[in-house]
């Protein structure tokens, strides 16, 4: 029997203020936010722990990458968030380490008439510093650094736009955020 | 019932957690409108839906609400929404702007400028900007897939050729970020130059459309035009006559039956701030001593 304990005590407030530093951060691409109240088994970080119990639920389809496709965690998902579980094609959020998340080109990127209908990555990362990446686009007024787990993918990703996926990057208790619109180079 | 009965914010969490994943998919494709499964809100289409379910589901204990109404803090729909979401979510209320978190507005942005940490929530009645030229949702739908604007050209070609310039006053069309053509919901042009290079973050949420778009900080806005008819803020030739200013948007009251009028800022804390300031206008009371 795995430990389901873990979710969030006081679910509305704790998902509104989650739910404000995921905004925050996909509007403000290299901002890092602290993601709190959640306390899932490991490897699932607290942060996307916290991702999860915001927006996941029944009406989305999740795929685990197997970086995360591990029995405890697929009990506290069934119990916290009851999303069902399937293959990365299908998916509207997917959970796990970059690698194994490989070949991102299999996630959904939207249609022309819905590019709404685009996945969410949350991608488990070692830690969200130092930066490696020079940030440009709607959301900065400048530029802006962040941690990327490489550069070609997102810059392939942007090249989409309006089509394309969006990605949380969690380590423990922080996040950060990119959307499909922001242009990537290497620093 | 008492107030317990609500949960925070009025919405349940199952809802709320539809309305931000839309709300993200909006902040990842500026302008883009993102349907959503709008529910019915204790008050009728066109007070606000749409706005008052984003604003559900972006409020924390810890915000400070603002309500305006055409800019103004104390008309019926504005006292309304900001006593619904004291009563349901418990947050702290202001008629500042400076020190609101969170601003619902219908069809004005602040003079005051916003800074980062702040979000405007938009009332949006009709989020589709070519609605009025095409009425089928199947082709409007097309026309933004593959960028096919022309029609809206048109649209302000026909103002100046029918009244010399274009007349479109209210609800005037941006394309964002060089991509999507966006309603900003019926904001006086005047107020459009706002909408971009904007520190906060700007959502807009139609209720009975049920669509919601968004704004990113930082986004670029710009109001539809042409080379030899550029766009232009319009207000009224005017300063307001209580507080002397000569550069916000004006409101006018007719004051008698003889012709008798006077303007008057539209946004009333960024009046009675001024006022308070001691800048007085034509018609302003006499100072008290």
């Amino acid at each position: 029997m795995s430990d389901l304990s873990g979710g969030f005590a006081h679910a509305p407030e704790q998902a509104a203020r989650a739910f404000r530093a995921c905004l925050e951060t996909l509007a403000r691409p290299g901002q890092v936010q602290r993601l709190e109240g959640a306390a899932p088994p490991a490897p699932l970080s607290p942060a996307a722990g916290a991702v999860l119990l915001t927006l996941v639920d029944q009406a989305v389809r999740l795929h685990l990458a197997p970086s995360h496709d591990r029995p405890e965690i697929r009990d506290w998902i069934a119990f916290h968030c009851g999303a069902p579980l399937v293959a990365a094609e299908e998916a509207d959020f997917a959970l796990g380490s970059w690698e194994a998340l490989q070949p991102v080109g299999r996630f959904a990127i939207g249609t022309p008439a819905y590019p709404d209908r685009a996945a969410t990555l949350i991608v488990e990362m070692e830690t969200l510093a130092p930066p490696n990446a020079r940030l440009t686009g709607p959301g900065i007024a400048r530029d802006a650094e962040a941690r990327l787990p490489e550069i070609a993918a997102f810059a392939d990703n942007r090249a989409r736009f309006p089509l394309g996926f969006d990605c949380f990057f969690t380590s423990g208790d922080r996040v950060s955020g990119l959307p499909r619109s922001t242009k990537v180079e290497a620093l | 019932m008492s107030d317990q009965a609500f949960n925070f914010a009025y919405l349940d969490e199952a809802t709320k957690r539809m309305i931000r994943r839309a709300l993200l998919k909006g902040i990842a494709v500026p302008g883009y409108q993102v349907p959503f499964a709008s529910r019915e809100m204790p008050m009728p289409y066109g007070w606000g839906t749409g706005g008052v379910q984003v604003t559900a589901a972006c409020l924390t204990p810890e915000d400070t609400l603002k309500v305006i109404d055409q800019g103004a803090d104390d008309t019926t729909n504005a006292v309304s929404i900001r006593a619904f979401f004291a009563r349901t979510a418990g947050v702290e209320t202001t008629t500042r702007t400076g020190e609101a978190s969170v601003i619902q507005t219908r069809h004005r942005i602040p003079e005051e400028p916003l800074v980062e940490g702040q979000i405007l929530v938009y009332q949006v009645p009709i989020p589709e900007p070519l609605r009025f030229l095409e009425p089928r949702e199947s082709e409007t739908r097309k026309m933004h897939a593959l960028e096919e604007y022309g029609l809206m050209h048109v649209k302000l070609y026909e103002d100046i050729a029918r009244h010399g310039e274009i007349s479109t006053a209210y609800a005037y069309p941006v394309r964002v970020e060089g991509r999507y053509v966006m309603d900003p919901s019926p904001i006086p042009k005047f107020d459009n130059p706002k909408l971009s290079d904007n520190p906060a973050i700007q959502l807009f949420g139609a209720g009975r459309e049920q669509r919601i778009y968004a704004l990113p900080p930082y986004t670029q806005v710009v109001s539809l035009d042409f080379e030899d008819h550029p766009f232009v803020a319009s207000k009224a030739e005017h300063s307001c006559d209580l507080c002397g200013c000569g550069t916000s948007y004006l409101d006018e009251v007719i004051t008698d039956d003889r012709g008798g009028r006077m303007f008057v800022c539209s946004d009333t804390d960024f009046c009675e701030t001024r006022r308070a300031q001691g800048h007085r206008g034509r018609l302003a009371p006499e100072e008290r001593t």
